[in-house]
């Protein structure tokens, strides 16, 4: 198995970046990379630090050491906000969707910043619900009140209203059904053919591999491994070195 | 080993409340903790051997904390039993469960920054005490500080005990933490992720330091990382969506294919 081609003129880089909560040393030096429009896969246990990489990226863990570039500019040590505005989304585990507000008003959060003017606005949201008809039927139902699944998409689809470069996505299929699962699949697909670069972090190893270009593999604070998804399948011993038991 | 005498000694178990050494140390029957519509627990039957040192592993939400949780008195089962040293202490608060014997080091560190390390461990080996008695001998206070130091000794921390607890290294602290719930001689010590965010060295030095203390003790331990489950655990229970999947020696789990579907969500 050769190593799979890293993109040549990368959207995001990670260089040996360390972070830390408190003294618990989180990150131990990882380095990544995702090409522009390209859908990268983030395997590995529970706490092997795939979500704080992602934290990381966005400025919500400060990097103790190494940098963050984004489409060649360092962007290690901005500020959250600063770096949604660049075009990097995030989808944290959480979902966060506003509970209390319905699918609509949590869509137009995303809307409300320079630059959107009304015919956009509309654009924009109608796209969603073409790709997201559930969310239309629903629109003005609080947030709170969806399933799950229902909850992950809309918090996709509010995170497409920032026309994002790049989506960051932590776990989307944790605590689903097995049918969502597949949905969350035709999600990704959807964000892929729209252009959007995807970091995915998940445990769900068929999910994974059917979605991602390459995929990277964490342990202990640090990428170990990186293949191709195309030559790995889910009953492989370097799958199972670093998620089975 | 420096904390001997902290813990019950295996071939006595027999003379002690509870009855044969055969008797598990601890058992749980029918285990079940409900929130809301959600089982976090359900039904689970669990028992553990004296000194065995016991693995609980499972996916996100397989209800691995809850379950720790429930040992300890956090959360009340919303049904079933859990027997201890051939005592029923369901429902007991966590003050009276620690003082029956289980303690336990969480995740997240839990030690007093401002006090040494020393005192650390002073303060939770006098939770263990009378406080009348602390009050009439001077004598049990030497007693008091010759143990606080055997502990320290067991944790390899005797070189720091008069550092505040907050200067020392991460991994240190963490082993401060499993010296503070030694400190309060438990029978029974659940650990919750030892070795999460240590370096590859500290990991080595605190499975070392787990091995070295479940001499004398009985262990339950929460770990991700599976080369320390792997190398540790006499046994392993895999919990999925709060029920017991399997349950057996480290090769029985690892050859196991329910458990492998689980993990990769095949």
């Amino acid at each position: 198995m050769s190593p799979p081609l890293t993109p040549l003129d990368p959207l995001i880089v990670l260089e040996d970046v360390h972070a830390f909560y408190g003294k618990s040393h989180v990150l131990h030096g990882v380095s990544l990379t995702v090409g522009p429009g390209e859908v990268v896969g983030l395997l590995g246990r529970n706490g092997v630090g795939k979500s704080t990489t992602l934290k990381a990226i966005m400025g919500l863990v400060p990097a103790s050491r190494g940098r963050v570039l984004f489409g060649g500019r360092p962007i290690t040590g901005l500020p959250a906000h600063r770096v949604a505005r660049l075009g990097i989304a995030y989808v944290p585990e959480d979902r966060r969707i506003f509970r209390l507000l319905t699918v609509m008003e949590n869509l137009r959060t995303g809307l409300d910043r320079q630059g959107v003017d009304e015919a956009k606005r509309k654009r924009l949201i109608d796209k969603v619900l073409e790709y997201f008809p559930v969310l239309g039927e629903r629109r003005n139902q609080a947030g709170g009140t969806l399933s799950g699944g229902e909850q992950q998409m809309l918090a996709i689809a509010r995170a497409m209203m920032l026309e994002p470069k790049i989506v960051l996505l932590d776990e989307p299929t944790e605590g689903l059904m097995p049918r969502m699962v597949s949905q969350i699949g035709t999600i990704i697909e959807v964000l892929h053919r729209e252009g959007v670069a995807i970091l995915l972090v998940e445990q769900n190893v068929p999910l994974t591999l059917a979605s991602s270009r390459r995929v990277y593999f964490m342990e202990k604070g640090t990428v170990r491994h990186h293949a191709a998804a195309a030559d790995l399948e889910v009953g492989d011993a370097v799958i199972h070195q670093y998620l089975g038991v | 080993m420096t904390a001997a005498g902290l813990v019950d000694d295996p071939s006595s178990a027999g003379t002690g409340r509870g009855g044969t050494s055969a008797a598990p140390l601890l058992s749980t029957a029918a285990l079940t903790v409900r929130f809301g519509g959600l089982a976090a627990l359900n039904g689970v039957d669990f028992e553990v051997r004296r000194g065995e040192i016991r693995a609980v592993i499972g996916p996100n939400g397989a209800g691995k904390s809850t379950f720790f949780n429930c040992l300890t008195g956090v959360i009340r089962p919303t049904a079933g039993r859990i027997v201890f040293n051939g005592e029923d202490i369901t429902g007991l608060p966590p003050n009276r469960i620690s003082q029956k014997g289980i303690a336990r080091s969480y995740q997240i560190t839990n030690i007093l920054p401002n006090a040494t390390t020393l005192e650390n461990v002073r303060i939770a080996a006098q939770s263990r005490r009378h406080a009348w008695s602390m009050l009439r001998h001077h004598a049990d206070f030497r007693d008091l500080m010759d143990r606080s130091e055997a502990v320290l000794a067991s944790v390899g921390l005797v070189d720091k005990a008069h550092e505040l607890a907050a200067n020392l290294s991460h991994g240190e602290q963490r082993n401060l933490e499993i010296g503070i719930a030694l400190a309060t001689e438990p029978t029974l010590l659940c650990l919750d992720e030892p070795t999460a965010g240590m370096s590859a060295a500290e990991t080595h030095d605190t499975m070392e330091l787990v091995r070295r203390i479940a001499e004398d003790l009985t262990i339950l331990i929460v770990e991700h990382d599976m080369h320390v489950v792997m190398e540790l655990a006499h046994r392993i229970t895999v919990l999925h969506y709060g029920e017991m999947l399997a349950e057996g020696t480290p090769a029985e789990i690892q050859e196991n294919p329910r458990v492998q579907e689980v993990y990769l969500k095949t």
